[in-house]
């Protein structure tokens, strides 16, 4: 009963910028990509502490109901994110995950898997801060929800100040990734 | 001129000096024989006539009860709030406009009691106001009730029989939370009332001055302490003027003695001020305050 | 960055919360004085961040009462203000909205609501004060309510807000829900110039013939603002023309009734609905708020299906739209009511429909907000009974 659409959750732990990870996919696709987006950010006693999560809607159409209800790509930055959301995703769904932060034990054999070495990658180009981007850039690739020069546009204004450049090279190394990995795949 | 004429009204009885500052159209007021507040509202009237104020610019706010009604008979901008509320209404009068001297005149119940919390908060904010209390140790209004400013054993209508709750001492308190002026007088020191309003008046931040005024309809007859006259000699005998006295040591009790004078005379500068010169410092040219800030806090060259 | 007029032109991802901050700020509010409370608490932090530029005072008062009066003080002394809140503060300023309502003072209201009573759910969504907000303060008055469903919305509305307290000098409430205020969406800014303002109508005649309460023919009287020499007097007590107490059975049904009258006469000014489908339908669902969006796929639902059902979303909440609810009482079947608390607003649809249509209601004691299936399957019943 309810439109075709893109929904997203996305889950890690407090301080690797998942809220400003779906932000920006949010930013980008509303701002930048003539799309409608609603983001709602877990709020009260579960944002606190150790973990993160954001939900977004990425629709061609207007959104009426504001929640996720069957989403379709998720990107899973901690382990415990995993194991809390990993099954909620639909059948076909697309699964991003931090290769290094999680293990996807029990698959589901239904969804589509990905998973990037972000933290790592970060490390590399010289602040761990930055895996957000990275697995932004990774996603887009991947689920090209919204297009790449819309993230780019919107990572410019989404990090702080200063940082651009460092943004811009973690959202390219991701992106690149996720090109490669399409390729092999393919 | 005829010999009728010399025997008008208007040439026996000289004009009330303190006219000017009244609404005389909502003459006569509410209050009882021999109750205090008329003549603490005769120093105040006083204290602005002599203040070089321009009063088109003095607004006077007051709360709920007996003393509430002190907003309604001056004649300046004038705001009958709601119960305990005068201290907030004030602030944000004040904020809004710094041009604007503004008053609270309110009775001890309102400010002390239901409005206590905005009380301690304007004084620690050091809130660019003065606030006359007029403690009649009592709920006027609604017939005799128990106060945070009744005495120890003074009896009130819901204190049949006697208080046993520890009373507020006022000027302790207000110093405390940081007021820069802090005096106590009774309705007997007119003078020296008029004096220290005019003083609060010209103070920066928060002054607070406590007059001490009788309520013989419900205070003084239900203890049987006589009427409004006989309150006023209490007042004249019992009363020590102890100007700088630590505040710790002027609490009231039960027809005891009662420390008057100018307790607190200190600078620190306003809310208001501290936000101006916070924020420039701060944000430097992008921080625009309002015109009235501007024109109010800008001067000190900060 | 913002234009001169403070007005942050341009296409924003922002939350409800910010974009009611940048609706007060393009409406002229250049005072808040607010105290935290989740979820309303993003809005007085994004003022405290952008009032220093744009000229505005904000402060943080001591409790949800001191703010509550600080605002009334503010609009007296000439500017316009704002507090914001949520459901256990909304309570505490039931008495300050009568007092803006008697003394006819302009200023805005914001409530995030969430679920209670009492503490309640505080992270999460409810449309539980919408009673509350009608009727919340002791006595008669009226007062003007708006329900935004989207941050787009939250600005919009908050603007539209201070515009009809200006004009009827009232306080207005806006009444969001957590969803709305938490949620992220597109917020268009437009420039200053295209956003209408309501300018405060002040008294400039002589002093000696001024009577501050005297009203218009909108029964609304012009504002004089403190420190201009009017020696003006305002009292919660009831007063005549000139501010002056008048306890008198005469004075209370002269000043009542036009508190109550000033909305109600000029009801068809302010009410805002907007009909999707309405005519013909067979049910027409009756929503406000978060719950006009969270209705849509159960109407489309239904239609699908061949169903007639017509969507009536209240913009405004109050004054209520009877006139036209009344009219279509007696041209459908049944009305739908979903609501986020156990059943408000629609005793008043039950009011107006007095029996000639069926209505039901859709409850849901908040925490979230409907699954459209509750809504759908409600529909569904109506439409085979």
């Amino acid at each position: 009963m309810f439109m075709a659409r893109t929904e997203i959750k996305i889950g890690g732990f407090g301080g690797q910028g998942v809220i400003l990870g779906g932000y920006i996919i949010g930013r980008a696709a509303s701002i930048y990509d003539n799309k409608f987006a609603t983001m709602i950010q877990a709020f009260g006693p579960e944002a606190r502490g150790s973990s993160a999560s954001a939900e977004l809607i990425i629709s061609d159409e207007t959104i009426t109901y504001p929640y996720i209800t069957a989403p379709n790509l998720m990107v899973l930055m901690s382990q415990e994110a995993y194991t809390k959301f990993a099954s909620e995703l639909i059948a076909g769904g697309t699964l991003i995950t931090e290769e290094e932060l999680v293990t996807s034990s029990n698959l589901r054999k239904d969804v589509q898997h990905f998973s990037i070495p972000a933290t790592r990658f970060a490390e590399e180009l010289g602040k761990k801060m930055v895996l957000n981007i990275v697995m932004m850039g990774f996603t887009s690739a991947i689920s090209n929800v919204v297009h790449e020069q819309a993230m780019i546009e919107a990572v410019k204004v989404s990090v702080p100040k200063g940082t651009e450049d460092l943004n811009l090279k973690a959202f390219q190394k991701g992106y690149e990734y996720g090109q490669k990995i399409l390729k092999g795949k393919n | 001129m005829g010999e009728d004429a010399l025997y008008t009204i208007d040439n026996v009885v000289p004009p009330n000096p303190i006219e000017n500052l009244l609404r005389m159209d909502r003459i006569p007021h509410i209050w009882c024989p021999g109750c205090g507040i008329g003549t603490t509202v005769n120093c105040f009237v006083r204290a602005l006539q002599t203040s070089g104020l321009d009063l088109d610019k003095v607004a006077i706010v007051s709360g709920i009860g007996c003393t509430g009604r002190v907003a309604g008979y001056i004649k300046l901008d004038s705001f009958h709030t709601t119960h305990g509320r005068a201290i907030p209404f004030a602030t944000g009068l004040k904020l809004a406009n710094p041009e604007l001297k503004v008053i609270v005149y309110s009775g001890d119940g309102d400010l002390t009691a239901i409005g206590g919390n905005h009380f301690i908060h304007a004084a620690r904010r050091n809130v660019d106001m003065t606030v006359i209390l007029i403690n009649n140790m009592t709920y006027g209004m609604t017939g005799g009730q128990v106060a945070p400013t009744t005495p120890i054993s003074a009896t009130a209508s819901t204190t049949p029989y006697g208080n046993f709750e520890q009373t507020f001492n006022l000027p302790f308190l207000a110093e405390s939370c940081g007021a820069v002026y802090v005096a106590r007088w009774t309705a007997f020191h007119v003078r020296h009332a008029t004096k220290s309003i005019k003083e609060a008046l010209t103070k920066k931040g928060f002054s607070f001055v406590e007059i001490l005024a009788a309520c013989p309809t419900l205070y003084s007859r239900r203890n049987k302490l006589g009427d409004g006259l006989d309150q006023m000699i209490y007042f004249r005998d019992h009363s020590e003027i102890k100007h700088g006295a630590d505040t710790k040591t002027v609490a009231l009790d039960f027809q005891g003695k009662i420390t008057v004078g100018k307790f607190v005379d200190i600078e620190r500068p306003s809310y208001q001020q501290l936000m101006y010169d916070h924020l420039k410092k701060k944000l430097g040219d992008q921080y625009i305050p309002s015109p009235e800030m501007k024109n109010v806090y800008g001067k000190n060259g900060n | 960055m913002h234009d001169d007029s403070g007005v942050l032109t341009g296409a924003h991802f922002i939350d409800g919360d910010h974009a009611c901050s940048e609706g007060a700020i393009a409406a002229g509010c250049r005072f808040v004085a607010g105290y935290p409370i989740t979820p309303s608490t993003e809005i007085v932090e994004r003022i405290a961040e952008r009032f220093p530029f744009v000229g505005g005072v904000f402060i943080q008062m001591e409790d949800e009462i001191a703010s509550s009066i600080a605002i009334q003080g503010a609009v007296w002394a000439g500017k316009k203000a704002m507090t914001v809140t949520s459901g256990p503060g909304f309570s505490l300023m039931m008495e300050h909205i009568g007092y803006a309502a008697m003394t006819e003072t302009p200023c805005v209201f914001v409530d995030v609501q969430r679920a209670g009573p009492s503490t309640g759910l505080p992270t999460m969504p409810a449309q539980g004060d919408m009673m509350q907000a009608r009727w919340g303060s002791h006595g008669d008055y009226g007062i003007i309510a708006l329900c935004p469903n989207s941050p787009q919305e939250c600005f919009d509305l908050t603007i539209r807000a201070f515009n009809l307290a200006e004009q009827f000098r009232v306080p207005v409430l806006l009444m969001m829900d957590e969803c709305v205020g938490h949620m992220i969406e597109r917020v268009i800014i437009p420039p200053a110039h295209e956003i209408q303002v309501f300018k405060r109508r002040y008294y400039h005649g002589p002093k000696n013939e001024l009577l501050l309460f005297q009203p218009d023919k909108d029964l609304v009287p012009p504002m004089v603002k403190a420190g201009e020499g009017y020696q003006i007097h305002v009292t919660g007590l009831t007063h005549d023309e000139n501010g002056y107490p008048n306890m008198t059975v005469g004075a209370q049904a002269k000043l009542v009734t036009r508190l109550v009258n000033k909305i109600r006469m000029n009801a068809d000014t302010i009410i805002d609905y907007r009909e999707d489908g309405v005519e013909g339908a067979d049910i027409v669902v009756v929503t406000y708020g978060i719950t006009s969006r969270t209705a849509i796929p159960a109407i489309e639902q239904a239609r699908k299906e061949g169903m007639r059902i017509g969507h009536l979303r209240l913009v405004t909440a109050w004054p209520f739209p009877e006139k036209r609810i009344r009219e279509l009482a007696s041209k459908v079947k049944a009305f739908v009511v979903p609501e986020l608390n156990l059943g408000q607003m629609v005793y008043e649809v039950e009011r107006l429909a007095s029996g000639k249509s069926k209505v039901e209601l859709v409850p849901h004691a908040g925490g979230t907000v409907h699954n459209p299936k509750e809504i759908y399957a409600a529909i569904k019943h109506l439409v085979k009974g």
